[in-house]
């Protein structure tokens, strides 16, 4: 619980800026990594870029499970980027909290999209 | 200070008295940071179309193909490949700013110069990049 004392009271009380802010990195840094893996397949595997190649690439299994964790720190870090933007631009707070939710909406179902993708290959 | 020195307050700025200034490069790199982000959230289904139709069956790599050429319904081909374009200056843009950010975190080497010289960089890194690929993309070399 917080208490407050005098002038030095507690005026912020979500906490989620530390969270988001790390969040943010550590989602971003595994895209980055991403990036360089599939790059890295791309330019070394042998044989000309088509479909045999690309598909290949992510049949293996550890791509799989890598490229599921960077479609979920996607969705996350584009939900924090989304409502940062929200947050500054929107200050009607029914038509924020429409614009949150239809971000949520869009994204979750993207990640379905791209999961199905995924599992099915 | 007395209430009949203060000036009344300015109130709320708009975007119009935004565009009175003239943003300094780490500026431009920070709102094009989210110009970027932005994009690519809204552009996210077509991103996903391009991961299914690419990956799912050779007929549809076919697909994924004739979208850059013959295009995909009633959007040409070089519109496509114009979007794409576009998608490619974004990520790029917002990786190698993603990445100044982090460098700043990990170094904290923040400073006006510092701030100046990572900032033209990012900026001319990610546009000689879409260039090179965007040239690429259109078949010029």
């Amino acid at each position: 619980m917080s208490v407050n004392y005098g002038s030095k009271r507690l005026v912020v009380g979500a906490h989620y800026g530390l969270r988001d802010w790390l969040s943010q990195r550590i989602t971003a840094t595994l895209m980055a990594l991403f990036t360089l893996v599939l790059l890295v397949q791309v330019l070394v595997l042998p044989g000309p870029m088509g479909y045999d190649k690309w598909a290949g690439i992510f049949a293996m299994q550890w791509m799989k499970v890598l490229t599921f964790v960077v479609i979920v720190s996607l969705a996350w870090h584009a939900w924090v980027g989304m409502r940062d933007i929200w947050m500054d631009y929107v200050h009607p707070v029914g038509l924020r909290l429409a614009l949150q939710v239809a971000t949520l909406v869009w994204l979750v179902g993207c990640v379905g999209w791209a999961l199905q993708v995924l599992w099915r290959l | 200070m007395t209430t009949s020195m203060s000036k009344p307050r300015p109130g709320p700025m708009k975007l119009t008295d935004a565009l009175q200034y003239r943003l300094p490069l780490a500026g431009w790199v920070s709102i094009l940071h989210r110009v970027s982000g932005l994009l690519m959230f809204v552009l996210l289904p077509f991103i996903i179309w391009l991961f299914d139709t690419s990956l799912s069956s050779e007929v549809s790599y076919e697909r994924f193909s004739a979208a850059f050429t013959a295009g995909i319904g009633f959007v040409p081909g070089v519109v496509v490949k114009l979007v794409v374009l576009a998608l490619i200056w974004a990520f790029l843009h917002h990786l190698i700013a993603g990445v100044r950010h982090l460098w700043m975190d990990a170094m904290h080497s923040v400073g006006k110069e510092q701030g100046r010289t990572t900032a033209l960089f990012t900026l001319v890194v990610s546009i000689a990049l879409t260039l090179l690929l965007g040239a690429k993309l259109f078949g010029l070399y």
